[in-house]
């Protein structure tokens, strides 16, 4: 069973976002998308300062079964980024919610953020992929 | 199980190499060379004996899997067998010994096959021209969406840049297009493995230079909605792309031409019998109609009268250019030649329909032993998806495991976690050239991993048991690669 925090919001593509203070959000991969892709060797991640739009992709993770793109959740601009993890991605399979966060954005003015699910509606999204 | 056998190094004993073809003293023509370009120490070279060297290597490619010597029903590749004669005609000693700067008088026999393959693989894919030079399958949809760039830059049209790839594509698609400047615009597949027609249409307008599109796609099923797609991406004024990676499912039954395609490549190498699958050679071919003619690669073998010559930039003034420094891999051209007249049309409606046919079968009775298909309501092209989503979930056990486990019963695995958006899945492609029995011998031994997996499931989860190595660990391979062997005995002995 994959782990879906209540705290955070989701999108379909298996990002997560935590809301921070200040009209920031932190941002990864989810559980569920961390166990499908396997083991991470690489991950790429955008420079700060980088204007993201939603949906966009903006970093790329990269297993010893694939290479995919990680779509940008909301709008806005990066301010942070966990280089930790050029070193170590494997922290995102172990830790995808916490340690293994990738992105901090400042949101764009007015932005809300791009179809965001709740827990219970990604947990949901799940059992209907059948993952 | 068999051993491991140690590598060259291991084998090497001081003293073994061949001492009488070593330099008896400093040549004259080192006395030029600076000091601090010179060697301080002997190359790190194994040394060892003739006999040791022919039985080490004859042993290594004996532990090999390959189509000489195993099943290797690898999805996606066409890894069917190559007869031999396609080879011996290529080694004969008057194409290999010609110079590639030898003029086209002194070589009208090589130009009439090379011209030949070109108006055989025109008639076959239905394409009004066709240029041999691209050296791989990259190198063909290169060549494609270059060309397709090069058309809307000739009629002013700069604002075309986008290529649309579906989902299920190849994932060198958007890396062409990538490649080629453009922007990758990535559609959904609908629930039957079809592109989606209403992102299709949302996705094309104004800024689309094209679509790039496998039929059957590697989902293994017929893109069914190909004429709407058609109308779709050339009302909006752009070119369809038709990658030809599963060409071996339709020759001489579909032609991309007729499906109003603009441009294709084809992977000589698979289709039309080289052996592949290690990393090369390969051969792009490239097909166009007359739209996109004028910006073929070059050289292209023409025709004046009876003579055979090499059509350049004169001839193509609008040409995108030499993709290879002669002719292409000449040597896979040979080999595509003389296979594609040893099989004649007829062999080759009898290709699409074997590889049909056998994909159907097996994928039937896989079914049959409550396996999963990805696209259950589907038929099956020449390759077919089966999900161990089911299995993931009740018994833990991957798609990795299972072809793991396929190799200690002496089959190559199919090819596994592709497409990536079907989970745990397996793409089974048998080709035309495997019989029945062996088949079955497949069937049953993907039986007995089934029911392995509820009564023994350690067995398959710590496979393969009978191979020289174990699981690798492909996190390390990926993260630490290191190819260098530390340190020789016959460098210490030689230093000595």
């Amino acid at each position: 069973m994959t782990s879906v925090p209540s705290q955070l919001e989701y999108t379909a593509a298996h990002e997560w976002i935590r809301r921070l203070p200040d009209g920031v959000v932190e941002m990864g991969i989810t559980d569920h998308a961390q166990h499908a892709l396997g083991d991470l060797v690489f991950v790429e991640l955008p420079e700060i300062g980088r204007v993201l739009e939603a949906g966009e992709a903006c970093a790329v993770v990269e297993s010893v079964k694939s290479a995919s793109d990680v779509y940008a959740p909301v709008s806005g601009e990066v301010i942070a980024r966990n280089t930790a993890l050029e070193q170590t991605p494997e922290t995102i399979n172990q830790d995808p919610y916490h340690a293994g966060w990738m992105l901090r954005v400042r949101l764009a003015p007015g932005a809300a953020a791009a179809a965001v699910l709740s827990a219970a509606e990604y947990q949901t999204l799940l059992d209907t992929e059948g993952g | 199980m068999q051993s491991r056998e140690p590598t060259i190094f291991e084998c090497s004993v001081p003293g073994r190499g061949a001492t009488d073809q070593w330099p008896q003293a400093e040549p004259a023509a080192l006395a030029d060379l600076p000091q601090r370009f010179r060697r301080k120490q002997p190359a790190m070279l194994p040394a060892a004996s003739e006999l040791d060297v022919v039985r080490h290597y004859t042993r290594l490619s004996q532990r090999n899997f390959s189509i000489d010597t195993h099943f290797y029903p690898l999805g996606s590749c066409t890894m069917k067998y190559n007869p031999k004669a396609c080879n011996q005609y290529a080694m004969l000693p008057e194409f290999l010994s010609r110079h590639p700067l030898a003029p086209a008088s002194h070589g009208q026999g090589l130009l009439a096959c090379l011209y030949e393959l070109q108006e055989i693989l025109k008639s076959v894919t239905g394409m009004t021209g066709v240029c041999l030079n691209p050296m791989a399958g990259a190198q063909g949809e290169f060549a494609g969406v270059s060309m397709i760039r090069a058309y809307h830059e000739a009629r002013g049209d700069h604002a075309r840049v986008e290529i649309v790839v579906p989902e299920a594509a190849h994932g060198t698609n958007p890396a062409t297009a990538t490649m080629c400047g453009c922007t990758v615009r990535e559609i959904p597949v609908d629930a039957a493995g079809d592109v989606d027609l209403a992102a299709l249409r949302a996705a094309v307008g104004p800024r689309t230079a094209g679509i790039m599109l496998t039929n059957p796609s590697t989902l293994g099923v017929f893109e069914r909605h190909i004429v709407e797609i058609e109308r779709i991406v050339h009302g909006a004024g752009g070119l369809l792309y038709y990658d030809g990676a599963n060409l071996n499912a339709i020759l001489g039954k579909v032609r991309p031409g007729d499906m109003r395609f603009d441009v294709i490549h084809m992977n000589l190498h698979k289709t039309f019998s080289t052996p592949h699958g290690g990393g090369g050679p390969g051969a792009g071919a490239v097909g166009v109609n007359e739209r996109l003619a004028p910006f073929l690669p070059v050289p292209i073998v023409g025709k004046d009268g009876g003579r055979y010559r090499w059509l350049d930039e004169r001839d193509l003034p609008q040409t995108i250019g030499n993709l290879s420094a002669f002719m292409g891999n000449t040597g896979v051209l040979l080999r595509a030649y003389v296979y594609i007249r040893m099989l004649g049309g007829e062999g080759m409606r009898r290709v699409a329909e074997h590889a049909t046919l056998n994909a159907n079968y097996l994928f039937a009775r896989l079914k049959a032993l409550g396996l999963d298909a990805a696209y259950p309501d589907r038929r099956a092209s020449h390759e077919f998806l089966i999900t161990l989503k089911r299995q993931a979930r009740e018994y833990e056990v991957s798609a990795m495991d299972v072809a793991k486990r396929l190799l200690d019963f002496g089959f190559h695995a199919p090819t596994t976690y592709f497409p990536l958006m079907v989970p745990e899945c397996l793409l089974i492609e048998p080709t035309e050239t495997e019989s029945k029995a062996t088949l079955d011998a497949f069937v049953a031994a993907i039986g007995r991993i089934l029911t392995e997996i509820v009564g023994d499931r350690e067995r398959v989860k710590n496979a393969p048991h009978g191979l020289p190595v174990r699981r690798l660990d492909d996190v390390r391979a990926a993260k630490q690669l290191d190819l260098t062997w530390p340190g020789t005995p016959a460098a210490d002995s030689v230093a000595g």
